[in-house]
């Protein structure tokens, strides 16, 4: 649905000074799919989805949308392709003076929809949003939440292919932010609209993403489906964002002491494993105390996924069994490398 | 005293309720002339400046210099330095119609700036989020930046209008008659200190009101 192929992008500030913030990234969505960015500030993160409507227009490097490449577009077309891509943004980007039925009305009739049609669409897309008893309402008596679903209702009113989201959930606070992802994913399912999305909190990515890419320095530095990504990051940054939701930060001196007495392991369970209580099993069938050092259980999107990190102490012949047993019952066992803290 | 309000009246009633007539005509026409002319210049200031997707150098500086430089030259110098061109234009360079050039001359580029001030206020995401959406340029102008500028538009022309105002108390040098020329010429040089008081005091509501109504209106505009 959305190729981006080796797009590059470097901005020239006033005193001739370089900032490539896209370093020939590519990247695939797929038709009816929730895609998620993650990566820490200054990224390009927001360059990038700005580059898939061409808000931002690449340095090199091609994007393809729906089959059509918009780069060698002319302004008519252009504008024909964009009212295909929808787009939400942190900041809402409502009109102030306008209420909110004609911050959804006043776009369609400029982009040519029938005057008879618009009071439907309008109707529709409100209801879509549970926003219906606020028509005459301005902007400015409308909760954080509210105005990103009268966004929401902006853009899918033009009954797009595919929706863009510039961190429109960093502005608001946790149970709205999950409001506004169950929203987002209630669009993907009921309309099978595709979704790009840009955050820099993991739980949006595992909430509702289907398949994530990180970046960091302009580069995407790792993707894959979320479920994988989670459970066997590579890179540095990924690990990093995969550990903040897992904290383990037990002293190393106390890390050394416990693995003289037996290995630590940290145990991934993704899906029915995570609620087999295979942990307890293993003081019964084997010689060994399984300690808990610390750990957390996370709901993707359709899978629970946790992380547990428990010392083993006994024998080295039982504990080796028993690390065997772990594996057999579906459960990802890693050693704990104490220097990589 | 009701005797003296009166006499007042009966003297001076016709000649001040002239003077008003012809202050709001001088203000009305140049006003409208120069928002007719200003309100674009704006938009041209606004867009073609210089990190805009239409920037354009030559477009925005030569603007910035003609601008600057009408606004530098006082109104009164302005007046005579226009006479040739006035004459030209409409025909004469006397009486209310011949001071509308002038005016227009003097108020264009302030409404301009006010304008381009008033623009760029408006939030740049809005701009972003419509041309997202896939709407014209010139849709965006009118529908998404004047509108949401409206209430420091109203300000800005409230401004305006008050510094108009002023200018016309010159205008009576070029026999155009108006308020500030009454106080000038009734008050001032022949020494009829009431008709000079009444006519300030008539000035203070006009601008009072003026900005009062400006101040409401840019509030109901708002609606936040
Ligand atoms: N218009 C611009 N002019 C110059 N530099 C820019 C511009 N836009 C972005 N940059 C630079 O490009 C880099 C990437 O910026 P970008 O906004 O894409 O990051 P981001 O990942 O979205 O970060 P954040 O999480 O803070 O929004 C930054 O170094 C930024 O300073
Ligand atoms: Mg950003």
């Amino acid at each position: 649905m959305i190729q981006l192929k080796e797009i590059s992008k470097t901005f020239y500030s006033k005193k001739n000074e370089e900032v490539t913030a896209l370093k020939g990234v590519s990247l695939e969505v797929k038709q009816g799919e929730i895609f998620g960015v993650i990566g820490y500030s200054g990224a390009g993160k927001s360059t990038l989805v700005r580059c898939v409507n061409l808000l931002e227009k690449p340095t090199s490097g091609d994007v393809v949308v729906n089959g059509a490449s918009l780069k060698n577009m002319s302004k008519n077309e252009l504008r024909k392709s964009r009212q295909n891509i929808g787009m939400i943004f942190q900041g809402f980007n409502l009109l102030k003076t306008a209420t909110v039925y004609e911050n959804i009305a006043i776009p369609l009739k400029l982009t040519g929809i029938s005057s008879k049609e618009i009071p439907t669409r309008v109707e529709k897309y409100l209801a879509i949003v549970g926003l219906e008893d606020k028509h005459h309402v301005y902007p400015g008596q409308l909760s954080g939440g509210q105005k990103q679903r009268v966004a929401i209702a902006r853009a899918l009113s033009h009954e797009p292919d595919v929706l863009l989201s510039d961190e429109a959930t960093s502005a608001l606070d946790p149970e709205t932010t999950h409001s506004i992802l169950d929203l987002l994913l209630k669009i993907n399912r009921e309309f099978g609209i595709t979704i790009l999305l840009i955050t820099h909190e993991m739980h949006v990515i595992q909430k509702i993403c289907d398949r994530v890419a990180v970046m960091e320095n302009g580069e995407v530095i790792e993707q894959g489906n979320v479920i994988d990504l989670y459970s066997s990051p590579k890179k540095r940054t990924t690990k990093k964002f995969v550990n903040s939701l897992f904290p383990n930060d037990l002293p190393k001196e106390i890390l050394e002491q416990l693995k003289k007495r037996g290995p630590i392991i940290s145990m991934t369970f993704v899906g029915t494993s995570a609620d087999k209580p295979a942990l307890s099993q293993l003081s019964k069938k084997f010689d060994v105390d399984a300690n808990i050092l610390s750990g957390n259980i996370v709901q993707l999107k359709d899978k629970p996924f946790g992380k547990l990190v428990a010392h083993i102490q006994g024998e080295t012949e039982e504990t080796d069994k028993a690390l065997h047993y772990l594996k057999e019952e579906g459960v990802q066992v890693d050693e704990v490398e104490i220097n990589e803290s | 005293m009701n005797l003296n309000v009166i006499a007042f009246y009966d003297r001076w009633g016709g000649v001040l309720g002239e003077a008003t007539i012809e202050t709001f005509q001088m203000v009305f026409i140049s006003l409208l002339i120069s928002v007719l002319i200003g309100l674009p210049l704006g938009v041209l200031l606004v867009l073609s400046r210089p990190d805009k997707s239409m920037s354009n150098p030559y477009v925005y500086q030569s603007l910035n210099v003609v601008i600057n430089v009408l606004r530098s030259i006082p109104f009164i110098i302005l007046l005579f330095f226009l006479l040739p061109f006035t004459k030209f234009i409409v025909g004469t360079s006397i009486g209310v119609k011949g001071v509308i050039v002038p005016l227009v001359f003097y108020t264009a580029p302030y409404i301009a700036r006010l304008m381009e001030s008033a623009l760029l206020e408006v939030n740049k995401g809005v701009l972003e989020a419509y041309e997202a959406m896939g709407i014209k340029t010139k849709d965006i102008i009118w529908h998404v930046m004047v509108r949401e500028a409206k209430p420091s538009i109203i300000l800005g022309l409230t401004i305006a209008i008050i510094g108009l105002i002023g200018a016309t108390a010159m205008a009576g040098l070029v026999g155009a008659g108006g308020l500030g020329d009454v106080a000038y010429r009734f008050g001032h040089l022949r020494y009829e200190p009431e008709v000079m008081y009444v006519t300030i005091v008539l000035l203070i509501i006009l601008i009072q009101g003026i900005q009062s109504i400006g101040n409401r209106l840019a509030a109901k505009a708002k609606k936040d």
